[in-house]
Formats: structure tokens, C-alpha cells, sequence
């Protein structure tokens, strides 16, 4: 009885831990966003210029910055949590590794500019620092959010200018060879059949879509699928997906080592 | 003629799977152990990067006439010692880390001791000098962080592929080991409470 008791108590420890383990960090934004504002600290029409100043910015130069705001970073250090957020949302691109991060836990008062493996030359800990100090702090004092990270995002432009330009027409290659494949499988499962099945028509299977089984079908549902899925999702503008309209196309799986400074206000 | 042919036929599939299956478990052994000795390379990187601050924010510290000595002293020594032990890639037993780490975590200590006695001195905390070491002192702190995470994500995937059937049969073949990995600082294992 006491080993079952136990054996239940642990399996309920262990999916609150898996739970807690989930929600410590928020999923990616979906459609796909530069800014993310979890506290409703920035107005919406502020969220729209920060926004379209961003993109713009990732759509010259490939560099992405984002800014989070969540309320509470717990129990994590704010470097961490803002490592760990950045490498799980893969902002920058993942040659680059040309992501910045703005974190401000707002309850806790704390803000970390975490920098990207390939941004580490042009916005060194010292610099990013300085950000911190001289640009956000004061003016998230004020609460003056909005102009503490404008602010904030011109001088981290300012400082990376030149240092990446983005790449056009990195997809077509992919796009091609997916389609190539796409059509040897309908070649192959389709009129093949088609052709031996026109031939052959007393087949006594009901005419000539007869040919195709079930097997078949299957099979070529479930290339269709992995095609959409190995294909179509290499593009740099990766994880996210296709964004809408002119907007952010997605994060591109960039990955931080730890490069940034912080400060709390 | 034919029923001889049966048990060869058998022991040569048998021996082609063994065989297979012997080179993928090396191989998949090979490489991993390849990734962990490149991220331990990045964690001595960065512990030496730190290593090669501390002179600078010594002497800095050094500058303020009446700043304790002792603190200092402790900085130096620990760094003298922190510095004198490196451990080879092809040699990564727990042991070997967990003296490693010692050394590092002491470091570590006389650091955080020698910043928290400068906030008794403000014209020190006021210094630009000082504040740029700080900052890149931080840094550096984060990227062990990030450094040592990594190598431990990978040496707990290699060690738990390393245990399990039937991988721990070839591994003992090829002499692969368990490799050891920094532990948590105490306290760490708190569940943490996000809200975002």
C-alpha cells in the first residue's frame, strides 16, 4: 500500500515538474513578433512602432532584436532566463547567430541585454552595459518604457551597422529541389499507374483510378507531408513560418553563449 | 550441401549485424565524445578568460591605498591555483572535473568576496575602469554559465547512451568511459516560479 502511495505521489510530482518545467518559459510567439510584451507595460501604438522600427531593421540587415517583458523572472538569474529564452526562440540566424535580446522582468525591476555569439564583437558586455545604465535604466525609472527601449534599439543599431546584410534569395535552391521531388513522387505513384492501368483496363477493379491503393495513397500522403516539413521549413526565415503580409517572418534559430550585460532600475 | 548452408547463412547475418551495429555504437560514441571535447574546450576558454581579468581588476583594486589586502591576496591565490590545474580533453573523470571545479568555485568565492567589499569604497565603484571590469567580469561569469550547461546537457546524454543495453557492452569493448560533469551549486534545484 505505502509503495503505491509513494509510487502516485511521485508520478504527480513528476508532471508538476514537467508542467513547471513547460511554463517557465513562454512558446513562440505565433504569428511570429519582434516585440512581445506579456505585462501591457507599452501601449499598442508604441508596440506597432517598436515593431515595424525592428523589422525593418532584420529585414535590411538579418540582425535580429527583440524585446520581451514578462513580469517575473522567479528564481532564475535574469542572464539565464534570457540565454535560455533566446537560444529556445532561436532569435537570430542560425549561421549568424546575429540575435539580440532585450528582457525586462518588470516586477522584479530587472532588464538584460543578452547578445547573440555573432553580435558579441559589435556590442561587447561593456557596451551593453552602458545600454543598460545610461539608456534603459533612467528612463524605465520614469516608467518611460517606450523610451528607454527606443532608445535602447537605436543605439544597438547605431553600434551593428555594417556588420551583417541580410540575404535575399537564400530559399530558391530548397524550393526547387522540393519540387523536383514532388513531381518524380507523382510521377511514379500517379501516372505510372495511370499509364499501365489505361493498358490494362480489364482489371475488374472498377476503371482506371484502380490502380492506386490504399498503400499508395498513404504513401504518398506521408511524402507530401515530409516534403512540407523538411522542405519548406529550411527556409532562414525558419521556425516561425511564413509571416503575414510584410510582417516578421520568424525567429531563424540563433544561439547565445552567454554574451550581454544587465541592470536593474 | 543445403543444410550446411543454413547455419552459415545465419552466422554470416548475425555477423554482419554485429558488425554494423558495433561500428554505429563507436562511431555515435566517437562523435559525441568529439562534441564534448569541443564544449570543454569553450568552459576552460572561458575559465581562463576570467582568469585573465583578474589581474587588471586587481590592479585597479590595487590603486585605492587603503583597500584590504587580504581580500586581495585570497583573489590571487585562488587565481594562482584555479590557473594550475587544466585537465586534458581525453581525460574528463568526474574526478578530474570535480577538482576542477573546486578550484574554479573557490576562485569564485574570493571574487564575490573582493566585489562585495568594494561597495565600501565609492570612489572605487564610481571608477570607469572598474565598472568596465565589472561588467566584463559578468559577462564572463555568464558565458561559464552558458559553457558549462552546455558540456553538462552533453556528457548526461553520453553517459546515460553509455549505460544502456546494448551500448554498454561495445563501450566496454572500446574502453569509452563515463564522463564527469559539473554539479549544481547547492540550492539550485529549487523549483522556480516564472510568470510572464
Amino acid at each position: 500500500m505505502i509503495n503505491r502511495y509513494s509510487l502516485s505521489v511521485l508520478i504527480v510530482l513528476l508532471f508538476v515538474g514537467t508542467l513547471l518545467a513547460q511554463e517557465d518559459f513562454p512558446s513562440v510567439p505565433n504569428p511570429p513578433k519582434l516585440v512581445n510584451d506579456y505585462t501591457n507595460s507599452l501601449s499598442s501604438g508604441e508596440i506597432f512602432s517598436l515593431e515595424n522600427k525592428l523589422v525593418a531593421y532584420n529585414d535590411s540587415t538579418s540582425t535580429q532584436v527583440t524585446i520581451v517583458m514578462i513580469r517575473s523572472v522567479g528564481q532564475y538569474d535574469i542572464s539565464d532566463y534570457a540565454f535560455q529564452l533566446g537560444e529556445k526562440w532561436g532569435i537570430g540566424q542560425s549561421k549568424l547567430d546575429n540575435g539580440v535580446l532585450i528582457l525586462a522582468a518588470m516586477e522584479d525591476r530587472k532588464v538584460f541585454i543578452a547578445t547573440g555569439y555573432g553580435m558579441e564583437g559589435v556590442l561587447p558586455d561593456v557596451l551593453a552595459k552602458r545600454i543598460v545604465d545610461q539608456l534603459i535604466v533612467p528612463n524605465f525609472k520614469m516608467e518611460a518604457y517606450y523610451k528607454g527601449l527606443d532608445k535602447a534599439t537605436d543605439m544597438i543599431f547605431k553600434l551593428a551597422s555594417g556588420e551583417y546584410e541580410a540575404e535575399k534569395v537564400t530559399s530558391t535552391g530548397e524550393h526547387g529541389g522540393a519540387i523536383v521531388f514532388f513531381l518524380i513522387f507523382i510521377f511514379i505513384f500517379v501516372i505510372l499507374p495511370m499509364l499501365k492501368n489505361r493498358k490494362d483496363n480489364d482489371n475488374h477493379m472498377g476503371g482506371k483510378g484502380g490502380g492506386i491503393d490504399l498503400f499508395t495513397t498513404i504513401m504518398l500522403a506521408n511524402m507530401l507531408k515530409g516534403g512540407g516539413r523538411g522542405k519548406f521549413g529550411d527556409f532562414s526565415s525558419g521556425r516561425g513560418g511564413f509571416g503575414g503580409g510584410g510582417g516578421f517572418g520568424g525567429f531563424g534559430g540563433g544561439s547565445f553563449g552567454g554574451g550581454g550585460a544587465g541592470g536593474s532600475w | 550441401m543445403k543444410k550446411a548452408l543454413i547455419p552459415i547463412l545465419i552466422i554470416a547475418v548475425v555477423g554482419i549485424f554485429m558488425y554494423t551495429k558495433a561500428v554505429g555504437v563507436y562511431n555515435m560514441f566517437v562523435q559525441n565524445e568529439e562534441t564534448i571535447n569541443g564544449q570543454w574546450a569553450e568552459v576552460q576558454t572561458q575559465y581562463q578568460r576570467r582568469a585573465d581579468l583578474i589581474p587588471n581588476l586587481v590592479s585597479t583594486v590595487k590603486g585605492y591605498a587603503d583597500f584590504e589586502q587580504e581580500t586581495l591576496t585570497g583573489v590571487i591565490e585562488a587565481r594562482a591555483k584555479a590557473t594550475s590545474i587544466n585537465i586534458d580533453a581525453n581525460d574528463l573523470s568526474p574526478d578530474k572535473i570535480a577538482q576542477f571545479q573546486q578550484a574554479q568555485d573557490q576562485l569564485s568565492g574570493a571574487l564575490s568576496r573582493l566585489l562585495v567589499t568594494v561597495e565600501k569604497y565609492p570612489d572605487l565603484k564610481a571608477n570607469q575602469n572598474f565598472l568596465d571590469l565589472q561588467a566584463q567580469l559578468e559577462g564572463t561569469e555568464n558565458r561559464i554559465a552558458v559553457a558549462r550547461r552546455n558540456f553538462n546537457q552533453s556528457v548526461q546524454a553520453y553517459n546515460s547512451d553509455l549505460r544502456k543495453f546494448p551500448n554498454n557492452l561495445f563501450a566496454g569493448w572500446y574502453g569509452f568511459e563515463t564522463k564527469g560533469y559539473f554539479e549544481a551549486a547547492a540550492g539550485a534545484e529549487n523549483a522556480p516560479t516564472v510568470q510572464f
